[in-house]
């Protein structure tokens, strides 16, 4: 039985064909074997959110796929998302409410907040607070999280 | 890497995740959603020598109208359950339970049959299962069997999932005239495992309640269904004499286990707790 698995993936838009060891989680291949460090490790364990990622339309935790699992997945990261404009009235949205201070969270936050305005663009800020509850973020006491992603909503 | 060595699986029928169960027995572990498993092999608190992802198996997936029951198949994603129309209008308990499963990232690859599997004894779906009278199918190389909720969770993490078997599909009861649902739960942040919830599920006929069942999570090493608790309802309007004598009635009952969250005493107050919560707007509305 093999303990080394071959992947083809999209990863932002571009296919990705590896040998990967079957214990390697998704962040580690996007970080280590690709390079895409905007994916941040955090906890390790499915806490923390800033691992998050999106395979195949959806948020992920980086942390708790491994690769192999995503053999034939469509996978984005904030490096993809940036580069294609679609982050752009979240991304102007933090800065203008100073959403972030040391950065750690946000691409995670970024991710999170791009799928609910997705799924739920009316949103109120109780409903925002509930659906980033599984991303900390140790600087900002998430205040101006909230109002960052109200403020992308409107627009 | 943080987890041990272990090779991977990737099976196509059910017959692939048999043998390879087969083969190497305790070695072997299902690999669903990896919501939990992922996480545990990445604290090397379980290294197994393989994994066996069942996530391209055919048929696991999905919900299914069958009639007096939704047939919920293993691999279906909670996100699923949560935005299930069919969920929605015939187990409204699963879907006021959901939201609290976990957070979306989470949602979106963790399985109801992952949860069920699992049996974490703070989580919601077990309760639920249990709640409304659930039934779970099993497979293994000889077949399939059903299990009725009640006998199918053992013990702390223990089900009636045998070795070299593969839990397939839960048929849930749709909600009867008559009944209804109740859901509530108390965690330290949303979506993190309950400190101590309750699934009700109760027959209310001209605001005097009948049969039914409180099922408490976070309250003991599997879910917990307070029968004598519950017993109290039957023929009884709501009134906070009532709410006393269930929450007296549920400190004798209950045994919760203690942890870093709440000890033993806390928790059964605020089983008495939910239960006011849970009920009070059941009876009115
Ligand atoms: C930060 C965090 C918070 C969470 N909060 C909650 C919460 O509040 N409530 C809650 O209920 N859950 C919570 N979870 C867990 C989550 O719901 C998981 O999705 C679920 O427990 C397991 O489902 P899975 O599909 O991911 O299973 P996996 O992680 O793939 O498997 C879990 C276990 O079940 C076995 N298994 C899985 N499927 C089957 C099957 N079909 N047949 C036989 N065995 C099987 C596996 O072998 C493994 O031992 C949380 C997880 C994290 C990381
Ligand atoms: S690093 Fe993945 S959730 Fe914390
Ligand atoms: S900005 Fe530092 S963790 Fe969120």
């Amino acid at each position: 039985m093999q303990t080394n698995v071959d992947i083809t993936l999209r990863v932002n838009g571009a296919a990705v064909s590896r040998r990967v060891e079957a214990r390697m989680n998704l962040v580690d291949f996007l970080r280590e074997e690709l390079g895409l460090t905007g994916s941040h490790v955090g906890c390790e364990h499915g806490v923390c959110g800033a691992c998050t990622v999106r395979v195949d339309g959806r948020i992920a935790r980086g942390c708790l796929m491994v690769a192999a699992q995503a053999d034939g997945a469509e996978v984005w990261t904030i490096e993809g998302l940036s580069d294609t404009g679609e982050l752009r009235a979240l991304k102007d949205a933090f800065v203008e409410r100073n959403a972030l201070q040391c950065g750690y969270c946000t691409p995670g936050m970024l991710l999170t907040a791009a799928e609910l305005l997705e799924r739920r663009p009316d949103a109120g800020r109780a409903e925002i607070r509930r659906f980033l509850s599984g991303n900390y973020c140790r600087c900002t006491g998430y205040e101006a999280i909230v109002d960052a992603v109200e403020m992308a909503r409107g627009r | 890497m943080k987890p041990a060595p272990f090779a991977y699986v990737r099976a196509e029928t059910l017959d692939d995740v048999f043998r390879v169960l087969d083969e190497r027995g305790d070695g072997a572990r299902v690999l669903a959603g990896g919501q939990s498993l992922v996480a545990t092999l990445n604290m090397r608190l379980s290294a197994p020598e393989v994994l066996v992802d069942i996530g391209r198996v055919a048929g696991l997936a999905g919900i299914e109208d069958a009639g007096d029951t939704l047939r919920i198949g293993a691999m279906t994603r909670h996100v699923e359950v949560e935005t299930s129309e069919l969920a929605a209008a015939h187990t409204p308990l699963l879907a006021s339970a959901m939201p609290h499963v976990a957070h979306p990232a989470i949602r979106n690859r963790g399985t109801f049959g992952g949860s069920i599997a699992f049996a974490d004894p703070a989580a919601e779906l077990p309760a639920c299962a249990v709640a409304l009278g659930a039934r779970m199918t099993i497979a293994g190389r000889g077949g399939s069997r059903t299990v009725d909720a009640d006998s199918f969770f053992r013990g702390l993490y223990e089900t009636a999932v045998g070795p070299g078997e593969v839990l397939t599909a839960v048929e849930v009861p749709k909600i009867a005239a008559g009944w209804r649902s109740g859901f509530m739960e108390l965690a330290r942040r949303h979506g993190d495992y309950a400190i101590i919830g309750l699934a009700a599920h109760v027959q209310v006929d001209g605001g005097r309640f009948g049969g039914g069942r409180l099922v408490f999570f976070g309250a003991g090493d599997r879910p917990v269904s307070a029968t004598r608790s519950a017993a109290l309802l039957e023929g009884e309007a709501w009134s906070d004499a009532l709410a006393a004598r269930i929450a007296d009635e549920l400190k004798e009952e209950l045994d919760p286990f203690e942890d870093l969250n709440a000890d033993a005493a806390m928790r059964r107050h605020l089983a008495g707790v939910l239960v006011g919560r849970t009920l009070a707007p059941l009876a009115a509305g």
